[in-house]
């Protein structure tokens, strides 16, 4: 092999790979840069802290400061960043200046589809809030894929995070397994606030397509008094009406139905076929069609995610 | 109300700037959660209601308790009660 790359050390393509997998080394000779292999770590021979020479650290460390390339490098750094920095503010601010004046009739933003919107919506959808018509409605597949997104955040920081209960009872040291300790400001404070907390977010999610506001925003304020609940009473507490089984079924459950309910109405929708939702009279709260169970399915999506987010941070299980 | 309007985008500005130079993580989780409730109050000025009911939820609230919860299990926040915990258990 060394027959055929003779000068492989100096080779361009050499010192690149050696840059990229960062065993180059910038202080001439002086200092092994190589990260260690974990069979190498295993030794004690290889780092041992207390038998360092402190003459030798000294030395190093009085070579780092003088070391040329090393302040050529920091102060291009600095340089580098503040130029980036600028360039970054100077491209924001002329996109922000160039764009067209707000209210403008003769702006681009001011089309044919936001007057379908605004003139069409109510008798379309149903809807009277006019942003529940254009998400849910003529932008459905939209926010089904937001929904998935959120579902497929939620796999991932389970599996990342995840940990069995087995687990999580055996161990004693780490903090995953106490729970808070009881504060009598904190639960009379949570007792008093969590329900109208709740009860706001089931106003908002129910009125969403009356009042501004929807699933989102309704289940995001349900998922937050959740974990206000779970940080004053402990898991325990929450597992008598909120555990794993409830979530994977409300979870999946909301989502399942969700996805029907779209499937049907684009069936509907591309087929001109009358659809079986009441579109009813607008201003009501059983109006608006689909819209209602969509905005109940995306809020309880939203407060599982959020909830289930902050249990495995916590605690690695529900 | 313009005036209230500078105000509270001067004090983005600042929080949005002060975040990037505090040195403690915890106290610049707190400075982005006044970020958070700072935006979420314009949104409602420039009168989108939705917007600022999930900045308020999902900002202030929700990804800031992740941020306190994650700080605390890299052992960036100092923990108080711990050690009385660790001997009771």
């Amino acid at each position: 092999m060394s027959r055929i790359r003779d000068n492989y050390e100096n080779s361009l393509w050499n010192r690149l790979t050696r840059w990229v997998n960062g065993e180059t080394d910038p202080f001439k000779g002086r200092m092994e840069m190589k990260p260690l292999r974990e069979a190498e770590l295993k030794g004690d021979s290889v780092y041992n802290p207390d038998h360092l020479d402190q003459a030798k650290v000294d030395d190093y460390l009085d070579h780092l400061e003088k070391n040329k390339e090393m302040k050529a490098f920091r102060v291009l750094y600095c340089l580098g960043s503040i130029a980036l920095c600028l360039l970054l503010i100077s491209v924001l601010l002329l996109t922000v200046s160039n764009l067209p004046v707000l209210g403008d009739p003769n702006g681009p933003n001011n089309n044919l589809v936001s007057w379908r919107y605004i003139e069409d919506g109510v008798e379309e959808f149903g809807a009277t809030n006019l942003v529940a018509n254009m998400i849910l409605g003529y932008r459905g597949f939209d926010t089904f894929g937001e929904t998935c997104v959120l579902f497929i955040a939620a796999t991932c920081v389970i599996i990342l995070l995840r940990r069995d209960e087995e687990e999580i009872e055996n161990t004693k040291e780490t903090d995953w397994k106490y729970e808070p300790k009881p504060d009598a400001i904190l639960q009379t404070v949570t007792s008093i606030l969590v329900p109208v907390i709740f009860l706001y977010g089931f106003y908002i999610i129910l009125n969403g397509h009356l009042s501004p506001g929807g699933g989102f925003s309704g289940g995001a304020t349900i998922g937050a008094g959740l974990i206000l609940y779970v940080t004053t009473f402990g898991f325990h507490k929450t597992q008598r009406f909120f555990s794993e089984k409830t979530y994977d079924m409300v979870k999946v459950g909301a989502l399942s139905l969700y996805s029907v309910t779209m499937i049907y109405y684009f069936y509907t929708g591309a087929n001109m076929i009358r659809n079986l939702f009441p579109l009813g009279n607008p201003g009501d709260i059983l109006s608006a069609g689909m819209i209602l169970p969509i905005n109940i399915f995306v809020g309880l999506e939203v407060a599982c995610t959020m909830y289930a987010f902050f249990a495995l941070f916590r605690r690695g299980g529900m | 109300m313009e005036v209230f309007k500078v105000i509270l985008l001067l004090f983005l500005i600042v929080c949005a700037v002060s975040v990037s130079f505090i040195k403690s993580p915890l106290t610049s989780v707190i400075v982005f959660m006044s970020y958070s409730v700072v935006m979420s109050m314009i949104w409602f000025i420039l009168e989108s209601p939705d917007l600022a009911i999930t900045e308020a939820a999902v900002g202030a609230g929700v990804s800031s308790i992740l941020f306190f919860v994650t700080l605390r299990k890299i052992q960036a926040i100092a923990q108080k009660g711990d050690g009385n915990e660790q001997n009771q258990g």
